[in-house]
């Protein structure tokens, strides 16, 4: 017979479903408000109450790329007019763009350091969940002495505050000079996330029944073989999601980057904020910065979402 | 196809014992049924030769060779599992494919295909060879999955109590079709199961696990009618055979507890037997329902099986089991008599439970 629900239980569906845009909305909110300040022209970024309708622009987006400095004197009306597009923008803040002597237009050190953190962040990411599944399926497949007190360790590396540790490794890093580079914070990434995949891939690779592996290895597989054609394909959305976390972990980190990077390898997190220092801030270019910051997650968390959802059930084997 | 012997083996996980001392052999094209409860060493036996796991003592014989050191690819052996036993992301055909894609075979594509193709006509599964193994039903599961032992000929077919978890109906098809498959393949079987009528319908030979002790090894028919020891006895036959304790006074069986007397002049009947505690063994089905027959008892229960009827007698408060024709007309608590086939009745020894014949 066909469930009748009743008006209390309409009633609660309802509220429920209010109840969840309200707070989709406040989630929602800061990520609107630097979306919508991105596209502001500066004058209007800093409005109270703040404004809400505009013509969205890009010269925000053009300051943060190309590198500017203060206008001594004006530009003459010839100069102006035989400007492109973008550098007009930049000459109607009072700026221009840097030019080196061949008059090649210079670019600013965002696009650099955005590069760093996805080197960064993907780098680290590949190598923690690498490991952390090597290892993860190691501990859950074989018998090893001390199982428990070695998993433990392994999560203790996650106890102390990262700050904690941030001068003694910044002092052992000048010493075998990974200071400011990409392979100091990718190893430091990768140590962080190390311990967080392990147990998290040890959660996924336990619900994959033995049989499979075994049922290969009497097919006439070795265990490494068996490992990347059955275990491997089936722990695939817990991969996913471990992916998904050490690569967030690993690009929204601050503490380190500012601690152990200052140009070469400085990392986005801490390059954005540097920026509101020099000069009157212009929050439309830290908008844009953040912007395109978020869009890597987002993506990333997009092209992983039906894995993820999967993952998260923690249960991702069908019984 | 392979002689198999396993020689004193061993096995201990901790402190824990899953095989004592086991001997086994098996003949080559042989059909071996290893009985026994959950527990008894059945699975473990079972993985020792498949090489999955190690003995602790003892050696491994496949075709007269030590395989001690061997891993489980180069054993050439296939395993049957009861459950998970097909990789979930590959259709059926792909599945029938793995062994054979094994770099330790090479077997080139046009054969792979051909004994796919044939494999799938035997088992009647060529219309599934496209699809994904979770679209499968339980006995398109093991159809498979047998599919993919039988497609590598493979020197000898484990398998692991492959039909329990199917529903009766299709238990019973497969198990006749399993059997015909073994004797058309001529192949070596070792087949794992707590379930008496599959050893007795499949096996060629029949062992009794016990707690990791092969208490009996023999062929079904022998299993049967000349149990070993009471836990054989009891572990075989549905219903189990009636053991009634008592002693053998002057020709006649005096059951002690239930206090009633059945008539044993056997021919048969060992030396020394008089007087000592004895337990008797009668299967349901020698147990005679008749009027004129020496004891007294009342009707506990019926089963109607359609063949036959297996009824429940109650003397004094205690029961045994008898088989009656179908056609036979019996009402609860109803006053019968009942008599036995002395030349069936089997003696075991009431302190040590084996059976006085094979005592010798």
């Amino acid at each position: 017979m066909a469930q009748v629900k009743t008006s209390t239980e309409v009633a609660l569906n309802r509220l429920a479903i209010v109840a969840v845009l309200v707070i989709t909305l406040i989630f929602l909110a800061p990520i609107y408000w630097i979306a919508s300040t991105a596209f502001k022209p500066r004058n209007l970024a800093t409005t109270i109450p703040p404004t809400v309708l505009f013509q969205p622009e890009v010269s925000s987006f053009v300051k943060l790329f190309a590198k500017r400095s203060q206008l001594r004197t004006q530009p003459t009306p010839e100069e102006y007019e035989a400007a492109p597009w973008w550098e007009r923008i930049v000459m109607n803040g009072g700026e221009k763009v840097v030019r080196d002597g061949k008059g090649q237009v210079q670019m600013s050190a965002y696009p650099d350091r955005f590069m760093n953190s996805l080197i960064v962040a993907v780098t680290s990411t590949v190598l923690a969940v690498g490991m952390g599944t090597f290892t993860a399926y190691g501990f859950s497949r074989f018998k090893i002495k001390g199982e428990a007190d070695l998993l433990f360790f392994i999560l203790s590396t996650r106890m102390l505050p990262p700050v904690v540790v941030a001068i003694p490794m910044f002092l052992m890093y000048r010493v075998v000079g990974l200071n400011d580079t990409h392979w100091g914070l990718i190893i430091l990434y990768t140590a962080f996330n190390l311990s967080f995949s392990v147990w998290l891939m040890k959660g996924f690779i336990d619900e994959i029944p033995k049989e499979y592996e075994e049922a290969a290895l009497v097919d006439g597989y070795t265990r490494m073989q068996a490992f990347f054609k059955v275990v491997l394909p089936e722990a695939a959305t817990g991969i996913a999601a471990t992916a998904v976390f050490c690569f967030i972990t690993a690009w929204n980190e601050y503490a380190f980057a500012l601690i152990m990077t200052n140009r070469r390898a400085q990392t986005a997190p801490p390059f954005i904020p540097s920026q509101v220092g020099s000069g009157l801030p212009d929050w439309t270019v830290i908008a844009a910065g953040t912007f395109l910051f978020l869009l890597p997650v987002a993506i990333f968390t997009f092209l992983l979402r039906n894995h993820l959802l999967r993952g998260m059930s923690f249960g991702a084997i069908r019984k | 196809m392979a002689h198999i012997q396993l020689q004193n083996i061993t096995k201990s996980f901790g402190n824990h014992f899953a095989l004592k001392g086991l001997n086994l052999e098996i003949e080559d094209g042989e059909f071996f049924v290893l009985l026994g409860e959950t527990g008894a060493g059945k699975t473990t036996t079972l993985r020792l030769i498949a090489g999955l796991e190690k003995p602790s003592e003892g050696q491994i014989f496949i075709d007269g060779t030590d395989v001690g050191d061997w891993g489980a690819a180069e054993r050439d052996v296939a395993l049957v599992l009861q459950q998970y036993s097909l990789y979930p992301r590959y259709t059926v055909r792909e599945n029938l494919e793995f062994p054979l894609k094994s770099k330790i075979r090479r077997v080139p594509d046009a054969e792979i295909k051909e004994r796919v193709t044939r494999v799938a006509r035997t088992l009647r599964i060529e219309h599934l060879l496209e699809r994904k193994t979770d679209r499968l039903s339980g006995g398109e599961m093991q159809r498979v999955s047998i599919g993919r032992a039988i497609v590598r000929k493979p020197r000898v077919f484990l398998m692991d109590e492959p039909l329990s978890a199917l529903d009766a109906k299709l238990r019973e098809a497969l198990r006749t079709e399993l059997k015909n498959l073994q004797m058309g393949l001529g192949a070596t079987f070792l087949f794992v199961t707590h379930d008496q009528i599959e050893a007795m319908s499949m096996g060629d030979k029949i062992g009794v696990l016990n707690h990791g002790n092969l208490v009996q090894t023999g062929t079904p028919y022998e299993i049967y009618n000349n149990p070993l020891n009471t836990f054989v006895a009891r572990a075989v036959g549905s219903p189990p055979m009636n053991l009634l304790e008592g002693r053998l006074v002057s020709g006649r069986a005096v059951i002690a507890p239930a206090s009633f007397e059945l008539p044993y002049n056997g021919a048969a009947r060992p030396s020394g037997a008089d007087g000592r505690p004895l337990v008797f063994g009668i299967r349901p089905e020698d147990i005679v329902l008749e009027a004129g027959a020496p004891v007294e008892a009342k009707v506990h229960d019926v089963e109607n099986h359609g063949v036959e009827k297996i009824v429940t007698l109650r003397v004094g408060d205690h029961l045994l089991h008898a088989t009656a024709p179908a056609r036979i007309e019996l009402a609860m608590e109803q006053d019968v008599r009942f008599g036995w086939n002395p030349g069936k009745v089997a003696l075991f020894d009431q302190a040590s439970g084996v059976s006085l014949r094979h005592a010798g």
